[in-house]
């Protein structure tokens, strides 16, 4: 018989964490985009991408903190790539962010199939080992889980108490007074949109090596988008987005203990993560005004 | 700087121009809207590069320029509109780019404001370092530009038009503030277009008309008709002809209105006023004394409280798009925001605001009459003179003065009851300002009643048959234009 | 004569960008191949062969344009009012699952009103699903390119349960019984599965072409997408016409849904769709945002779908290098330099 104490217990604050940490990285990456500029909805595509490159470099490799790297790599590349068209081409954001995904599913999934033989899924790496700290929700987690307490109170450092993040905002709110102060705002739009790749590739890298193991067709399921959320909800702040995929993992957790039960049709459950993703759009997107209106920055 | 030239597609800003300019000397560089002062001083501060010609900066020529290199340089720039960060601190806004840190890699912002609070007492510019500088009123956040210039070291200052948004108290105080420069030895150069203050405080005057140099001349060795002369090239029609008119019955009435601004605070706090057919009402008063709330009350735009009525019908609960049709037009202040649409031609925007009405609407108001609407266009851009390749290209690529054109051929034909005129002549040249201004004074002459707001005070002078100051919210006096001048005006848009 | 050549010109000169920008994708494309160990020339002649070659190749491209381009014409309408309606998919999926209901649950129908009607559910379940991202923008500032994204899941979940529980069909397919044969769009080129919905949406595409242009719906659309803040001062009552425009935007890619299930399924499987919605973001893009560009485009992306189906089957290069395709003519045609750049070649050329 199913209590609930089946659902609600220690393990599902862990799964919580968990399940927080791609959410995390990604919405991170969000809002080092948003904060200097541009909009970022290609992190899906960027988590995707290189949760695949580290599941192909620990396969090809052994290792699989090369694997991580790889998706570092992976991630900022595809950064790149959104700077070089939206900064330099001036293009639409959406449209190469909406690209970016659509370039991901497909490419992800041939390359799959050419090295793996099967678009679904990857063979079986070596994953991350978890670090064993005899406590209770925060031990016992793969090295990624602590990388986003690291990566969410750096970025909040990064961003406020640093003359760096002092430039990014002024880039992303002002971008004319900021060329004024002799900053050069698309050095930093650059470096902002890569390093959004980059933390999206680590939110990747722990999806598929930190958590399955392996890489299957469209494992991000829409994190990328629920990771914007998490930033619009926390307002483009570091702290408040990791507050935000807190609860996001929760539902994510949630869903999966629900999923095991059995206790309703999977499709209801695996729908949770998005209804909340809009219930916390409506509750939450009213006074908040974001950090720069995105338009492309001219210079003659 | 010698042998500048600058182009743009379709127009030289700068045409083989030398400027020399003293140590410890305020510099003035008078030319009207378009003449290329800014475009010059934007290339002497390096945010813009020169097809031509090159810049000598303390007898050393300048390579690979940019803003960073010519604030290494001692230069330093105020622009018109403000480079400041609205979320961010006085002390944030003056130190970005050359903060102070400890440990080497966190901001020190403790010594950010006491470096502001020192720099404050040493120029006498009084400014609150942990301020928000979206919370400043503009006179403030002009010391906060100029400050930040003289962190970094500047020895010469660029203000371009630093005078379009003070009051004449503010004037004054900035005033002071460049003599005090003057003698600790820096020197600044004072763009403008405003005859009286250029003389008021530069030395000496370089006029720019239409792109190039008509000559340098000392300031007490000038006067306002040999410059303005110099500036145009022609005696300037300072006056408009205006001939007495009856006003007649009330047109647009309002009690008590009351409105918030876009932070929740109150910006209009119970305006009362009144215009006649036949009247041009001006409204005197510094930007940000709730004018543009007022206007968009006026058109529907804004939530507000009190009544508004047009010939005695109460519209204040009628819709944009009502009042429109009721006959309210409106030549905005920013054609970007409020007038055309860059990417419409010149007859969609003819039409916008009436596409559902007759005679542009063939059957149930919803398909384009395309023969009526040509018809209509080609007779607007007649009438109104509109410089266009045809009435299909897009308004975006027209000059500002025939965009204007296009506004007003819209709103004129309208027939309206009651002509709202923000800032109509902002930004254009001399030939275009006239054109408007006349163009105002032929509509009130057939009727209209004109509610007409302007920051430039010649301008309500000129026009207006009465005139009504607006300070923090409300209106604090109403005169006939006979009975006031300048000075009092003056005095009362600074809340004396 | 001179004329006319000037203008056939004029309008190359106009389209050369995104020409250029396919070509292009197809040679980065062929870098692919070339580097995973196929070859280009083969791919591309066989998806060429597959495409064109035969009758039943052309039906089947037309076959495959026909629901990319309702997504098309869908995401183009939303486009040209500003918004980001990248929920097509999930527009689909609902208008599918409608259709089909009205397909089954009503016997007896006569074809003239059953068709309507199922037609009718689609673009009204479609409409739905575009309805609740404009409700949401407009009444909570909400960003539709998340709502419209989170949506195509919960359509993906809602449809999946319906075809597995409640009106799953004996049998281990997850998919409904038939629908009724008074539903059925007729077939129009046989033995192909070519049917009635492609005359529907080319109808639809030069509808919705003059619509933009000649009524004052259209003008209002326009308005509100180059400058919101302008529009509002105009009178035009912009909440209204951004959400009529993802209702309908959200409607016709309904259509395509069931278009889908009256003219080639005749039923709702899971699945059935392999990505039209974002198959129609490309085409709008492609078609330089225009309806009858989308038109062309979508059969291009049609040939490449249906000939990549037989370019799989013949020389074994994985089908997602369809995917591959589309987002780089995505990438080369977002670039805007590109089209600046000939733009001003243009110019020059002209004036020689």
């Amino acid at each position: 018989m199913a209590t609930l104490l089946d659902i609600i217990n220690v393990g599902l604050f862990a799964a919580t964490l968990r399940m927080a940490t791609p959410i995390a990285f990604a919405s991170l990456g969000g809002i080092f985009s948003e904060r200097a500029g541009i909009i970022n909805v290609g992190l899906e595509g960027m988590m995707l991408t290189s949760a695949f490159a580290g599941v192909v470099v620990s396969y090809f490799t052994g290792n699989p903190w090369l694997g991580v790297f790889a998706s570092m790599i992976a991630g900022g590349l595809l950064g790149l790539l959104h700077a070089l068209l939206t900064v330099k081409f001036r293009g639409d954001q959406i449209v190469s962010g909406t690209g970016i995904n659509i370039f991901a599913m497909g490419f992800t999934a041939y390359m799959c199939q050419i090295i793996y033989g099967s678009r679904g899924a990857s063979a079986s790496v070596k994953g991350l080992d978890v670090i064993p700290i005899p406590l209770p929700i925060i031990g016992n987690h793969t090295p990624l889980v602590y990388f986003m307490f690291a990566a969410a109170i750096l970025s909040h450092i990064v961003l406020f108490k640093t003359p760096i993040g002092l430039r990014i905002r002024a880039v992303g709110e002002r971008p004319a007074a900021a060329d004024t102060a002799g900053i050069d705002v698309y050095r930093i739009k650059y470096i902002c949109v890569t390093v959004s790749g980059m933390l999206a590739g680590l939110g990747g890298a722990f999806l598929s090596l930190g958590h399955l193991n392996l890489f299957a067709w469209g494992m991000t399921g829409g994190r990328g988008f629920i990771a914007l959320a998490a930033m619009i909800f926390g307002s483009w702040m570091p702290l408040g987005a990791f507050g935000a995929s807190l609860l996001f993992g929760f539902a994510d957790a949630f869903q999966m203990r629900l999923q095991a039960l059995g206790l309703l049709p999977p499709q209801f459950i695996l729908a949770i993560p998005y209804i909340l993703t809009i219930a916390v759009l409506l509750g939450f997107a009213r006074k908040v005004t974001p950090p720069s209106d995105y338009k492309p920055y001219l210079k003659e | 700087m010698e042998g500048i030239t600058k182009t743009f597609p379709g127009v030289i800003a700068n045409d083989n121009i030398d400027l020399a300019i003293e140590e410890a000397e305020i510099h003035g560089l008078l030319g009207e809207n378009g003449a290329g002062k800014t475009v010059l001083m934007s290339i002497l501060y390096g945010l813009l590069h020169p097809d031509t010609g090159k810049i000598i900066i303390r007898g050393k020529e300048v390579e690979n320029y940019n803003p960073a290199k010519a604030i290494r340089l001692g230069l330093g720039m105020v622009h018109q509109s403000f480079m400041l960060i609205p979320s961010f601190t006085v002390a944030e806004n003056i130190t970005l780019g050359i903060e102070p840190t400890k440990r080497k890699f966190l901001l020190n912002g403790n010594k950010m404001v006491e470096d502001v609070k020192d720099m404050s007492v040493r120029y006498k510019l009084n400014v609150d370092p942990e301020a928000r500088v979206d919370t400043l009123p503009v006179g403030v956040q002009q010391r906060v530009e100029i400050l930040k210039a003289l962190y970094r070291g500047a020895d010469i200052l660029i203000l371009d038009e630093p005078t379009s948004v003070l009051i004449p108290s503010e004037v004054e105080e900035l005033f002071k503030a460049l003599h005090a420069l003057k003698s600790q030895g820096k020197t600044v150069i004072f763009i403008s277009h405003k005859l009286k203050e250029i003389l008021a405080i530069c030395d000496r005057v370089t006029v720019l008309k239409r792109g190039s140099v008509v000559g340098t001349v000392r300031a007490h060795d000038t006067d306002m008709e040999k410059l303005a002369m110099m500036m145009v090239g022609r005696k300037v029609v300072l006056t408009i002809e205006k001939k007495g008119i009856e006003s007649g019955k009330s047109v647009l009435k309002i009690e008590n209105l009351r409105a918030l601004n876009d932070r929740g605070l109150p910006a209009l706090r119970g305006v009362d006023l009144e215009i006649h057919e036949s009247e041009i009402l001006g409204i005197a008063g510094v930007e940000g004394n709730g004018q543009t709330e007022l206007i968009e009350a006026l058109m529907g735009l804004r939530k507000a409280e009190g009544r508004v009525f047009i010939d005695d019908d109460d519209i204040s609960d009628l819709s944009t798009e009502k009042r429109i049709k009721i006959g309210i037009a409106h030549v905005p202040e920013d054609r970007q925001k409020r007038g055309l649409i860059g990417d419409f031609s010149v007859s969609e925007n003819l039409i916008l605001g009436s596409q559902d009405t007759p005679p542009f609407v063939k059957r149930l108001r919803t398909i384009l009459d395309v023969k009526q609407i040509s018809t209509f266009s080609r007779d607007a851009i007649n009438d109104f003179s509109i410089k266009t390749p045809s009435e299909d290209t897009p308004v975006q690529h027209l000059s500002g003065g025939t965009q204007q054109r296009v506004v007003l051929a819209r709103e004129f034909r309208r027939k309206p009851k009651l002509i709202i005129a923000s800032q109509p002549t902002r930004g254009l040249d001399v030939g275009a300002t006239e054109y408007v201004r006349k163009g105002l004074v032929e509509m009130r002459d057939r009727g209209c009643a004109i509610l007409l707001i302007s920051a430039d005070l010649d301008e309500i002078l000129m026009l207006s048959d009465k005139i009504a100051v607006i300070y923090e919210g409300r209106i604090v006096a109403i005169k006939p234009v006979e009975e006031t001048n300048e000075q009092e005006l003056g005095l009362l848009m600074g809340g004396g | 004569m001179e004329q006319l050549l000037g203008k056939l010109v004029f309008e190359i000169q106009r389209v050369l960008p995104q020409i250029i920008a396919i070509l292009t994708a197809f040679l980065a494309g062929a870098v692919v191949l070339l580097a995973t160990g196929y070859s280009p020339l083969n791919a591309y002649s066989a998806m060429i062969r597959g495409a064109f070659g035969d009758v039943f190749g052309i039906g089947q491209t037309l076959t495959q344009a026909s629901p990319i381009l309702f997504t098309a014409l869908a995401f183009l309408f939303a486009f040209k009012c500003g918004l980001f309606n990248i929920g097509t998919e999930g527009q689909l999926l609902m208008g599918a699952f409608a259709t089909a209901l009205v397909g089954i649950s009503f016997h007896g129908l006569p074809a003239f009103i059953h068709i309507p009607v199922a037609l009718l559910a689609g673009a009204f379940a479609g409409g739905l699903w575009g309805f609740i991202p404009a409700i949401l923008k407009t009444r909570f500032r909400a960003h539709e390119v998340i709502t419209t994204m989170m949506l195509n899941y919960i359509a993906l979940y809602l449809t999946g349960y319906m075809v597995n529980y409640p009106y799953k069909a004996p049998g281990w397919v997850s998919q409904t019984v038939p629908i009724e044969k008074s539903a059925e769009l007729p077939r129009i080129l046989q033995p192909t599965q070519l049917s009635a919905s492609i005359v529907i949406v080319v109808l639809l595409a030069v509808i919705m072409q003059y619509i933009l242009r000649r009524t004052t719906l259209g003008y209002q659309v326009r308005a509100v997408g180059s400058n919101l803040s302008v529009a509002e001062s105009s009178g035009i009552n912009t909440r209204r016409v951004m959400i009529l425009s993802l209702v309908l935007s959200g409607a016709i890619a309904g259509l395509g849904g069931s278009g889908e299930i009256m003219g080639v399924h005749r039923r709702f499987i899971e699945g059935f769709s392999p990505g039209y919605g974002w198959d129609g973001l490309a085409v709008a893009l492609v078609g330089g945002l225009h309806p009858i560009g989308a038109l062309l485009a979508a059969v291009l992306f049609g040939a490449i779908r249906s000939g990549g189906m037989v370019m799989t089957r013949t020389t074994g290069v994985p089908l997602d290098l369809i995917n591959v395709l589309q987002s780089l003519v995505i990438f080369f045609v977002a670039v805007p330099m590109l089209a600046r750049f000939l733009k001003r070649r243009e110019f020059k050329w002209r004036l020689s």
